[in-house]
C-alpha cells in the first residue's frame, strides 16, 4: 500500500452496488432513503476509476438488503449497475440490475393532466419502450418520459 | 371481433376490426336511409358520462344507441354530481357497471377512459380524454376518406391547425400510419405535434412537418382542418397571424386538386370561411353525418 491509496475496509454482510454512472451515487442513496438518520455503515465511491467504465460510482452498505422495487428503481437511473450480496466477507450472489418491461409504482407520470395524478386508486404504470436511450410510456395517458423526466419523477 | 372490447385508443382497434366497422357502418347507413328501425340493441343500456361539454359527440352516441333500439342513461353534468362529492372515477365506473351494458366517457384528463376500463368488465368507449385520444372520431374520419375517395392507401392527407392539443389529430395520424398514406403536418412551431405522438409512429411512415400550407396544397387529397384556440396563445398578435396564415378560403380550394376534399371535426370557428361550404370539396358536413352510422357500427359490434 503506497501513500496514494486509501484502503476501504471490507464489509462482513451487506450489499455492494457497483458500476453506477459517475455522479449518480447520491441519487441511488436517495432511492434507498438513506439520509442523515442512517445507521448502517456505508462507503461511497464517487467518480472512482474503473477498468471497465473509465469512471464509475460504487456504494457498499453494511447490513442492508435491497427490495425488488428498490432494484427496479436503481435500474432506471443506473441501468448497468451490478448488485453483489456479501455474506461473511464473500460475495454469495451477484446480478446485474434489469429494467423491468412493466414499471409499476415507482415513477409518477410527468404529465400533470394525467388521470393517475388524481386521487384515483391506481399506481403509476409504464411500459419500457427503449433502454438506450431510456424511454418509457405511461399506460394510461400514453405520454413518453425520457431519462431526465424519469429521474425527476421517481417516487 | 370487437365483442366486449373497450375502445380507448385507436390502437385498440385492429385492422380486421376496422374493416368490419367500415362494412357494418355502410350497412347502417343503408338502414338509416331506408327509415327502417332496428332492434339489435333492444334491452341494452348505454351509460354516457360527459365530464366535459360536448354536443356533437354525445348526441351522436346517444342517437346511435337509440337507432339500434337500445336505451341511454346519462349524467349530463357529470362534473356537478359525483366529482363534486369527491368520488373517484374508478368508483363512478364500478357503480355504473350495474346500470349499463356499455359505458361512454368524455373526460378532461388524459388516460381517464383507460383508467375506467380497469375498473369494470363492461366495455368502455373513449369519447375523448383531455388532449389524448378520440378513437370513434378517428374511425369516422377514416370512414369518410374511404367513402369520399375510394381508399386511404396511397393518399396524401394534410393536417393543419392545432396539432399539439387537438386530440382528434393524434388519433388520426396514428391511424393513418397503419395505411400506406402520406401525411403532411402543417402547424406553427408552438402548435406542432408533440414528440410523444410522433414517437409512436413507425419510423418508415411518410411524415412531413412544415409551417407552409401552400407548398403542400397541390399534392393534397385530404385537407384536414382543426380549430386553433385563442387560449393557446399568450400573445394575441401571434394568434391573429397564425389564424391569418391558415385560414381556408376559396383561394385555398382553387389550389387543391380536382378530386380532393376538405374535412373538419367541427365545430369550426374562423378556420374555414363560409363561402367554401358550397364547394363540392367541402366534406365536413358529410363527415359529421357519418358519425351516427359509424358509432352504430361500433356499438353493435361491441355488444353484438
Ligand atoms: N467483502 C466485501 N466488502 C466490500 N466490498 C466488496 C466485498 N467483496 C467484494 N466487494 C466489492 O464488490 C464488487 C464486486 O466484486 P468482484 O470481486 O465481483 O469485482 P470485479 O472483479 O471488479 O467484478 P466486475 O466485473 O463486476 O467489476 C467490487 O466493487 C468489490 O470491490
Ligand atoms: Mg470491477
Ligand atoms: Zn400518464
Amino acid at each position: 500500500m503506497d501513500e496514494q491509496t486509501l484502503k476501504i475496509s471490507k464489509i462482513k454482510d451487506g450489499t455492494v452496488i457497483d458500476h453506477i454512472p459517475p455522479g449518480k451515487a447520491l441519487r441511488v442513496l436517495s432511492i434507498l432513503r438513506i439520509d442523515d438518520h442512517v445507521e448502517n455503515s456505508i462507503s461511497i465511491g464517487i467518480r472512482v476509476t474503473s477498468r471497465r467504465l473509465g469512471t464509475k460510482d460504487v456504494i457498499k452498505i453494511e447490513n442492508r438488503d435491497l427490495e425488488k422495487f428498490e432494484v427496479d428503481k436503481i435500474s432506471l437511473i443506473a441501468p448497468d449497475a451490478t448488485i453483489s450480496i456479501v455474506s461473511n466477507y464473500e460475495i454469495i450472489e451477484k446480478f446485474p440490475v434489469e429494467l423491468p418491461q412493466r414499471i409499476l409504482g415507482i415513477v409518477k407520470c410527468s404529465n400533470a393532466n394525467c388521470i393517475t395524478n388524481m386521487k384515483e386508486p391506481v399506481q403509476g404504470e409504464f411500459s419500457l419502450l427503449s433502454k438506450k436511450p431510456l424511454l418509457i410510456r405511461c399506460n394510461f395517458c400514453e405520454r413518453t418520459m425520457n431519462e431526465r423526466e424519469i429521474t425527476a419523477s421517481l417516487i | 371481433m370487437l365483442r366486449n372490447k373497450s375502445v380507448v385508443s385507436i390502437n385498440d382497434i385492429g385492422d380486421d376490426e376496422l374493416s368490419e366497422i367500415f362494412k357494418t357502418a355502410g350497412d347502417m347507413e343503408k338502414v338509416l336511409r331506408s327509415g327502417r328501425s332496428l332492434e339489435l340493441m333492444k334491452g341494452k343500456i348505454m351509460a354516457t358520462f360527459f365530464y366535459e361539454p360536448s354536443t356533437r359527440t354525445r348526441l351522436s352516441f346517444e342517437s346511435a344507441m337509440q337507432r339500434l333500439g337500445g336505451s341511454v342513461i346519462s349524467v349530463s353534468e357529470a362534473k356537478s354530481s359525483s366529482v363534486a362529492k369527491g368520488e373517484t372515477l374508478a368508483d363512478t365506473v364500478r357503480m355504473a357497471e350495474g346500470y349499463s351494458d356499455i359505458i361512454v366517457i368524455r373526460h378532461p384528463m388524459e388516460g381517464a377512459a383507460r383508467l375506467a376500463s380497469r375498473f369494470t368488465s363492461k366495455p368502455i368507449v373513449n369519447a375523448g380524454d383531455g388532449s389524448g385520444q378520440h378513437p370513434t372520431q378517428t374511425v369516422l374520419d377514416l370512414y369518410t376518406i374511404r367513402k369520399e375517395l375510394g381508399e386511404i392507401s396511397g393518399k396524401t392527407i394534410t393536417v393543419v391547425g392545432d396539432l399539439r392539443y387537438g386530440r382528434t389529430v393524434h388519433s388520426l395520424v396514428m391511424a393513418l400510419s397503419r395505411f400506406n398514406a402520406k401525411v403532411n403536418l402543417v402547424a406553427p412551431p408552438i402548435l406542432k405535434m408533440p414528440d410523444h405522438v410522433v414517437s409512436m409512429l413507425p419510423a418508415d411512415f411518410h411524415l412531413n412537418m412544415t409551417e407552409n400550407l401552400s407548398d403542400v396544397l397541390p399534392e393534397t387529397d385530404v385537407l384536414y382542418v382543426t380549430r386553433i384556440q385563442k387560449e393557446r396563445f399568450s400573445d394575441p398578435n401571434e394568434y391573429q397571424s397564425v389564424i391569418g396564415s391558415y385560414k381556408i378560403n376559396l383561394e385555398t380550394v382553387e389550389a387543391m386538386k380536382e378530386k380532393s376534399i376538405i374535412m373538419h371535426p367541427l365545430p369550426r370557428v374562423d378556420e374555414i370561411s363560409p363561402d367554401v361550404d358550397s364547394s363540392p370539396k367541402a366534406a365536413y358536413f358529410r363527415q359529421a353525418n357519418n358519425g351516427v352510422p359509424v358509432r352504430m357500427a361500433i356499438i353493435s359490434l361491441i355488444l353484438g
